[in-house]
């Protein structure tokens, strides 16, 4: 509960600072900052579980886990929006940005610590509606309120759909207790078709193809902290839950759940492998790449062991640090010059080289190179579905992360090899960018190496 | 501590030698002391491992230690030597040495070209020593990274097509591979008991037959295509001519190899069955790799394709020879291995050292070398001889050996596929004797040519050492083929095939 209490004082500061600060409003963004820092070290912090509201509200190790990556990936993202929040068309909207941020992160966290179907569905709207008026954060640009729409419609049709599956799951169990449900689930025809609806309304928020089709409008429209915090925590966070409902409410039935997400990692990993080819916007780019990331993501749920949930968090940990590091470094490009396509990226090493390595570094993870983390993660769920005998899924997957590597690959001749008569002058990155950076790098290179995390993960599971 | 961890630590620290030299003219400096310091440290390792021998340590490996890496799924840090890997280990030295020597003249980002060849190297030992299928593999695509970058940024002609499509068709490779170790892996236990990576517990243990049938083609294609096996070759050529010299001799030299050792090492060795019943494709596959490498060599004008081409029918006799499973063939596999990386890198630091004076690598637009750039070209012939398998030269040995161990086989289809396998010589006298011919006799295409300076210190040193051993393994192999045949006869007196 610590999690949500903590955000909610968060929450109430806004709205005082808004009033009470007047005139100078850059201090918000510093007092944010530092108070949210400390916020993600409390809440590292071990605490006892607890259950609250007649068992709607679940806390426990692992989902604190769980709430204690949103929340860095979240400082992360804090850290790196500050110069852009600074920006004369952003004044006196800070606090408007970090109250709709915290609002949706405690959705997250309520959608992770449901006990209930009931809860599930209140946190999951919480952090919707708050997150298509992030989308729509620049308000003066036409694409951005553009995604705003898109993504508001999205939703709704999403959880119209979750919500049809959540009438026949209580109508079949007359219950929304995840506990009460996990003891009576069976595999009748109509508990097949509950579960197939609520994979497809949290497949909209994760983009799953064949319900992938907002993502790239939407990531291209929005400002670019609100890219990387959909495309990262918004992301984990549907993961999360998704992950949670499948083996510890209906962990019973794999088959059905297993298979259904056999085909929709094979269609997700080959779409969105495809389409991140021929992109040229970086953000279109890197919504196909979070497109493919997922379908690898599924291959870990082939397992329904504890390997199964454990490669899939570790997997997520290391995709939101090297997620973040691109673009930490696309957003400084894009304050300072405005640019978006990958072609504005060419000779970048030679004027930003620092920038340009940790691209690289981030990029490699991606595509999942060792040494770097993104390989270990990516093994690792490969390892998941082959415990099952799915060696052909496996193929198809490693097959993608070839074209994956293609398209990273042109990210980084754009910016090692190709010449360009006026590449993007030097840019100099502030104290909290350089942090970020930090936490990043430290991410893609040491989590890999460092067996404790994966077996950290294991143990609060 | 492992003293096979300093292979891993002395390069690494030369890296940080170089990030920490401010003056650019230096960084050569430091990456030549350290690799220097390396291949001193690898001879010393060659001492080290006869008199642990002499003292009559038996065990298949030595300097082995293994530290728990990730439990839940039993990976291993586990490092040891064999004679094979050893003397693999002694080959990259040599290469690596010449190669720093050969790029003595980069004058574009010095310290990421050196920083990366380095990282290079460091995948290739980390490869020969693990003996856990996983950081054998991460060490094998560590590759990736180094490679697309030195290609890209310090290559020449179509560098970027060359350097994406060797980058992707290796991946590719290392993706079948993945499968099939993931396969081993899980099959790795079939009386139950942990499952583990670990290379020396899985051989003993016998793998189901379909598991085996499954996943042997996996590993020896996705080896199979580093180790240029047709129809998996086309990265090869394009990928060498656009590579910077000290690329080409490593990839050629030493990253070919690794595909004949993995395939050697893992497919061979842990799937045994499946190979002695699905060889038969290979051996048809690699008899192509041999003598369409070689025929595509004679209707080349670049010299470095000429190499490339050269290199797919010589690394295609080394899968042929491992196919043969048989003590001698594998012998003389390994034995050719060694020679081609050497010889090879000496071709390809040659090519370069001739590019740097006269600009162009055509044949038909060079003549008469041998009166403007007498010490190059007696190397460049020396390198010829060897390719041919003259007696006195390491490729005399190897082949000879290769041919003796596949004649062992009294079946006609291997008669027939040996004989083919053997033509190749011919082919391979006939694009090499064209080059000398034409290059280094005929008439002088420029007098220019005359003013051109020749080996200069860093370019003998880099040629001649590369010489010496390949006139060392001619003259004197036993030192080598001892090294191979006490690991070999023990490996296939426990295969039993």
């Amino acid at each position: 509960m610590r999690h949500e209490v903590l955000l909610g004082i968060f929450i109430l500061y806004q709205l005082i600072a808004d009033l009470t600060e007047g005139t100078n409003k850059g201090r918000i963004i510093h007092i944010t900052i530092i108070s949210f820092f400390l916020y993600v070290i409390v809440g590292g912090l071990p605490s006892k579980p607890a259950i609250l509201f007649g068992s709607m509200y679940v806390s426990d190790p692992l989902r604190d886990l769980l709430k204690n990556i949103l929340s860095l990936s979240t400082l992360i993202i804090l850290l790196q929006s500050s110069s852009w929040l600074k920006k004369e068309e952003h004044q006196a909207r800070e606090g408007a940005f970090y109250l709709l941020i915290f609002s949706t992160l405690m959705g997250m966290f309520f959608m992770i610590s449901a006990g209930d179907f009931l809860m599930l569905y209140l946190g999951l709207e919480l952090a919707t509606l708050p997150m298509t008026l992030l989308a729509a954060f620049d308000k003066e640009l036409k694409r951005s309120a553009e995604a705003g729409m898109k993504l508001l419609m999205s939703s709704a049709v999403s959880s119209a759909i979750l919500l049809f599956g959540l009438s026949m799951i209580y109508g079949i169990y007359g219950t929304f207790h995840f506990s009460e449900i996990a003891l009576l689930s069976d595999s009748s025809a109509l508990s097949i078709m509950a579960i197939v609806f609520l994979l497809s309304g949290l497949g909209f928020k994760l983009s799953l193809v064949p319900f992938h089709l907002w993502t790239a409008d939407v990531y291209e429209g929005s400002p670019m902290p609100v890219t990387s915090y959909l495309s990262v925590v918004s992301k984990g966070a549907s993961l999360f839950t998704l992950m949670l409902v499948l083996y510890r409410v209906f962990g019973q039935q794999p088959k059905i759940w297993t298979m259904a997400l056999y085909v929709l990692a094979i269609t997700t990993m080959i779409v969105g492998a495809l389409f991140a080819l021929r992109q040229k916007n970086m953000k279109r780019f890197l919504a196909f790449s979070s497109i493919t990331q997922v379908g690898f993501m599924m291959l870990g749920f082939m397992n329904n062991g504890t390997m199964g949930m454990n490669t899939i968090i570790y997997f997520m940990l290391i995709y939101g640090l090297s997620n973040l590091a691109v673009f930490g470094v696309l957003s400084i490009v894009s304050n300072a010059t405005g640019k978006e396509s990958m072609d504005d990226l060419n000779g970048f090493y030679s004027t930003n080289p620092r920038l340009s390595l940790i691209m690289l570094l981030a990029l490699f993870s991606l595509a999942g190179i060792p040494p770097l983390s993104g390989f270990f993660g990516k093994l690792f769920l490969f390892t998941a579905a082959a415990s099952k005998g799915m060696y052909i899924l496996v193929l198809i997957a490693v097959l993608n992360t070839i074209v994956s590597l293609y398209y990273y690959l042109l990210v980084v001749k754009a910016m090692f090899i190709d010449k360009n008569e006026s590449p993007i002058a030097q840019l100099s990155s502030t104290f909290y960018e350089k942090l970020s950076f930090t936490l990043c790098l430290a991410g893609i290179l040491i989590i890999g190496f460092a067996s404790p995390v994966y077996n950290y993960i294991q143990s609060v599971l | 501590m492992n003293p096979l961890l300093y292979l891993l630590i002395i390069p690494a620290l030369t890296m940080v030698g170089i990030v920490l030299t401010s003056d650019l003219k230096n960084v050569r400096v430091v990456a030549a002391i350290g690799m220097t310091a390396q291949l001193l440290f690898s001879f010393a390792l060659l001492f080290g491992f006869y008199k642990i021998r002499n003292e009559g340590n038996s065990d298949a490996f030595l300097f082995v230690s293994s530290t728990m890496w990730y439990e839940s799924f039993n990976i291993q840090l586990k490092f040891g030597v064999d004679g094979i890997s050893l003397s693999m280990i002694i080959l990259t030295a040599i290469v690596v040495f010449a190669g720093v020597f050969v790029s003595w003249q980069i004058d574009y980002r010095q310290k990421e070209f050196f920083i990366s060849l380095i990282l290079l190297a460091i995948g290739v030992y980390g490869f020969f020593i693990s003996l856990d299928l996983f950081t054998m593999f991460l060490f094998y695509e560590l590759e990736v990274i180094p490679m697309y970058l030195l290609i890209g940024i310090w290559g020449s002609g179509r560098k970027e097509y060359g350097a994406m499509k060797l980058t992707l068709m290796i991946m590719a490779g290392s993706a079948l591979l993945l499968v099939g170790l993931l396969g081993i892996y899980f099959n790795s236990a079939p009386e139950g008991g942990r499952l583990t990576f670990d290379l020396t517990e899985i051989a003993k243990v016998s793998i189901p037959i379909s598991a085996q049938l499954y996943f042997f083609p996996f590993i020896f294609i996705g080896f199979g295509v580093s180790g240029t096996l047709f129809p998996f070759h086309t990265w090869s050529p394009d990928g060498h001519s656009s590579a910077p010299t000290a690329v080409s001799m490593l990839a050629a030299g030493v990253l070919m190899k690794l595909g004949g050792y993995g395939c050697f090492r893992v497919a061979i060795f842990l799937l045994p069955e499946a190979a002695h019943s699905l060889a038969w494709i290979f051996i048809i596959l690699t008899s192509i790799s041999v003598v369409y490498g070689a025929f595509g060599a004679i209707w080349q004008k670049d010299l470095k394709y000429i190499n490339a081409y050269s290199s797919i029918s010589h690394c295609g006799l080394v899968l042929f020879a491992l196919l043969m499973l048989n003590e001698t063939a594998t012998t003389g596999a390994f034995l050719q291995m060694i020679s081609h990386g050497l010889m090879t890198a000496l071709f390809f630091a040659i090519i370069g050292m001739i590019y740097s004076r006269t600009h162009t690598r055509m044949i038909n637009e060079m003549g008469g070398l041998m009166k403007a750039l007498p010490f190059l070209s007696v190397m460049y012939v020396i390198a010829g001889l060897a390719s041919i398998g003259l007696p006195g030269l390491s490729g005399f040995v190897a082949e000879m050996t290769i041919f003796v161990g596949s004649f062992q086989h009294a079946d006609t289809f291997y008669r027939v596929a040996t004989i083919i396998v053997c033509s190749s010589i011919v082919i391979t006298a006939v694009y090499i004797l064209r080059v000398v011919g034409i290059l280094f006799f005929g008439p002088m295409k420029s007098d220019s040519y005359l003013e051109l300076k020749d080996a200069q210190w860093f370019e003998k040193l880099s040629g001649v050492t590369l010489i010496v051993f390949i006139v060392a393994i001619g003259f004197a192999p036993l030192w080598l083929s001892n090294l191979l045949h006490q690991p070999l006869t023990a490996i296939f007196q426990h295969l039993k095939i």
